[in-house]
């Protein structure tokens, strides 16, 4: 059964990630207007220079030997080449989801935490003035543009915290300590941005699942039972309403990468985020391209592990 | 003290069957019973009148300069204006009007395919049903707006693109829920019982399957609202929206792009977020009371802050107290 359970798992993010491939590949070389053959629109260019570039790239080719050279260079770690800075792309990625990663690992872990107890209390306190309170506030975080939230702290919190890039040009050789500093200091409105938006949501995933496992009847047996609220609430609901959260939290994943790109836009974080809207803007397809596909893989890889992981929390699975 | 009334009532579900009412009578009484659906659908009344009213009500031109740059708030403009000297209230009222077009639009191609997908899922079974599904798996799975962006980007950006991306990501859930529920809805007896008397399917599907998963179905439209409304100010604020059109997402984007911040124009930005907050809140409040109203678990709680009783949820009737 296990293995089953496993094999079956591996097969569907397999299969998932290649059809990513196939659907980024396709998007943009067959719609109409393609992207990659306006590369050979240089305005004032002679059909000699056109035809020349298209060979360059490999666009006179049929599609389907495109597709199959797309995939060879794939394997090889080949994500082809920026338009905007001449780099290969995956070396230009690389750079950008490391810087990416700690802020939103920290914002993200942030999040959970206070959404843990916020939900819990929600649903504990049920009813009361104060859960009304919190679930409006988480409500309202979960409402908020991402981006917005981000100008928003920016108007009035830039004056206390740096609010620009990831580190300051000015400080002239620093120590590691220093630079470790800066660049915290740097991260913390990012962080905090992702922190909120996040927090709003996992309170009211939370809330919702303790909710549901309060109503069970082994919450009322323990009840019977004279055992305190403290333990009813912490070993018997909130471990079952562990399992919905772990699923939830996991398909949220996207969304956070969406905060990223919307957070590190406003922020001028150089991280993964910024370099998608600047492919956006700069019509850097190859980034874009090479952006989509890292985030999907990552996203595709975190719910198979996040599947795994439900499965060993949750020994009811069969399937 | 005896065994509770209402625990034996509602928790054991022995209540008398509600009396019949006519089709759409659950509303109203999602209504009068929760004061949160009451505030969300006020809420979002109350933003769907001045979205129709707009052209009316907005008190200036949203094309011509009225004011100095980023003028603050005043009597003049109660809003201030933006950096070409436009009054920030009226370019609410306007880009209110866009925005929640493109939200519902957005919603109402993703019920379609969503609702069609799920309808042909659960009906239908077998190896289709578990392809439609793997599909969307698939698209639950990959990150929206990584998604959105690419596919924006290669199609150029405009308001039938902006509605059609938006509605390609939130088809999913649609069509999980309704397929589930047609699976269940197909095999009860009276359906059964219709089909032996020659009931074609779409009959069954629109006589049948469909009105019993009318609520559910109304919640999901109204969570997907406020989703669709999110997600355009995120395609917007990137630009990838319609450039000539003003939306709330838009207006965050100039406001970014045009310096707002450094100016010290607060008005220019925080009022166009307030709007999209209130509006998705305004459907979340409402879409959650429906869910809520439908799952009677959660109206049980073993437990409660001051006593062990049955305790109603925020704003729901004094007859539990």
């Amino acid at each position: 059964m296990r293995a089953d359970y496993v094999i079956k798992r591996t097969a569907f993010a397999i299969i998932t990630i290649f059809v990513s491939i196939t659907l980024n590949f396709f998007l943009f070389r067959v719609i109409p207007g393609d992207a990659v053959s306006n590369l050979a629109r240089v305005p004032h260019a002679t059909p000699q220079l056109r035809q020349a570039l298209e060979k360059e790239f490999g666009l006179d080719k049929p599609k389907w030997e495109q597709y199959v050279i797309y995939l060879k260079e794939l394997a090889h770690g080949n994500l082809g080449v920026s338009f905007a800075n001449q780099e290969p792309v995956w070396s230009n990625l690389k750079t950008a989801l490391a810087n990416t990663l700690p802020m939103v690992t920290l914002g993200t872990v942030f999040a959970i935490v206070i959404g843990l107890i916020a939900g819990v209390f929600s649903a504990w306190r049920r009813g009361t003035k104060l859960e009304q309170v919190s679930t409006n506030v988480a409500i309202a975080f979960y409402a908020f543009p991402t981006q917005w939230l981000a100008l928003v702290l920016l108007i009035y919190l830039s004056a206390f915290l740096p609010s620009h890039g990831m580190t300051n040009d000015f400080l002239l050789n620093p120590t590691p300590w220093e630079h470790f500093k800066d660049v915290l200091l740097h991260m913390v409105l990012p962080s905090l941005t992702l922190a909120l938006t996040l927090y709003g949501q996992y309170t009211l995933v939370v809330r919702s699942a303790m909710l549901e496992t309060l109503g069970e009847d082994y919450v009322l047996t323990a009840r019977a039972k004279g055992l305190p609220q403290r333990t009813i609430v912490v070993r018997h609901a909130l471990r079952n309403a562990m399992l919905p959260t772990t699923t939830l939290i996991a398909l949220s994943l996207g969304y956070i990468v969406a905060g990223a790109i919307l957070i590190e836009t406003v922020f001028s974080w150089p991280g993964i985020g910024s370099a998608v809207y600047q492919a956006v803007t700069q019509r850097d397809y190859p980034m874009l391209q090479g952006a989509f596909l890292v985030l999907t893989v990552s996203v595709i890889f975190a719910n198979f592990v996040a599947d795994l992981l439900y499965f060993k929390l949750d020994p009811r699975i069969t399937e | 003290m005896g065994v509770r009334p209402d625990i034996v009532g509602e928790g054991a579900g022995l209540e008398a069957p509600p009396p019949r009412r006519r089709r759409g009578g659950w509303f109203f009484q999602i209504l009068r019973e929760s004061r949160q659906a009451k505030v969300g659908l006020a809420v979002l009344l109350f933003f769907i009148v001045v979205a129709l009213l707009a052209p009316w009500i907005a008190p200036y031109s949203v094309h011509e300069q009225t004011g100095a740059v980023y003028c603050p708030p005043s009597s003049e403009h109660l809003l201030g204006c933006d950096d070409g000297g436009i009054d920030m209230l009226s370019l609410l009222i306007v880009g209110g009007r866009t925005s929640l077009v493109v939200g519902f639009a957005a919603t109402f191609v993703a019920m379609i395919i969503g609702g069609g997908i799920g309808i042909i899922a659960g009906y239908r079974g077998g190896w289709l049903d578990g392809l439609l599904m793997r599909i969307t798996d698939y698209f639950l799975v990959i990150p929206d707006l990584p998604l959105a962006i690419i596919v924006a980007a290669v199609w150029g950006p405009s308001l039938p693109h902006l509605i059609f991306v938006i509605a390609l990501l939130l088809w999913t859930s649609t069509a999980r829920i309704i397929r589930s529920q047609v699976k269940s809805v197909r095999e009860l007896v009276y359906v059964k019982r219709a089909r032996s008397l020659g009931a074609r399917n779409t009959r069954i599907v629109f006589r049948h399957v469909l009105p019993q998963i009318g609520p559910l179905l109304i919640a999901n439209t109204v969570l997907t609202v406020a989703i669709a409304i999110f997600d355009e100010t995120a395609l917007s604020f990137l630009g990838l929206g319609d450039p000539s059109a003003v939306t709330w997402g838009s207006i965050i984007q100039f406001a970014f792009l045009r310096s707002a911040i450094s100016a010290g124009a607060w008005w220019a930005i925080i009022p166009a977020g307030l709007c999209v907050a209130l509006v998705i809140m305004g459907c979340y409040w409402l879409g959650q009371a429906i869910e809520d109203a439908l799952n009677p678990r959660l109206k049980v709680a073993h437990l409660s802050p001051r006593s062990f009783r049955l305790r109603p949820l925020p704003g729901r009737g004094k007859d539990a107290e």
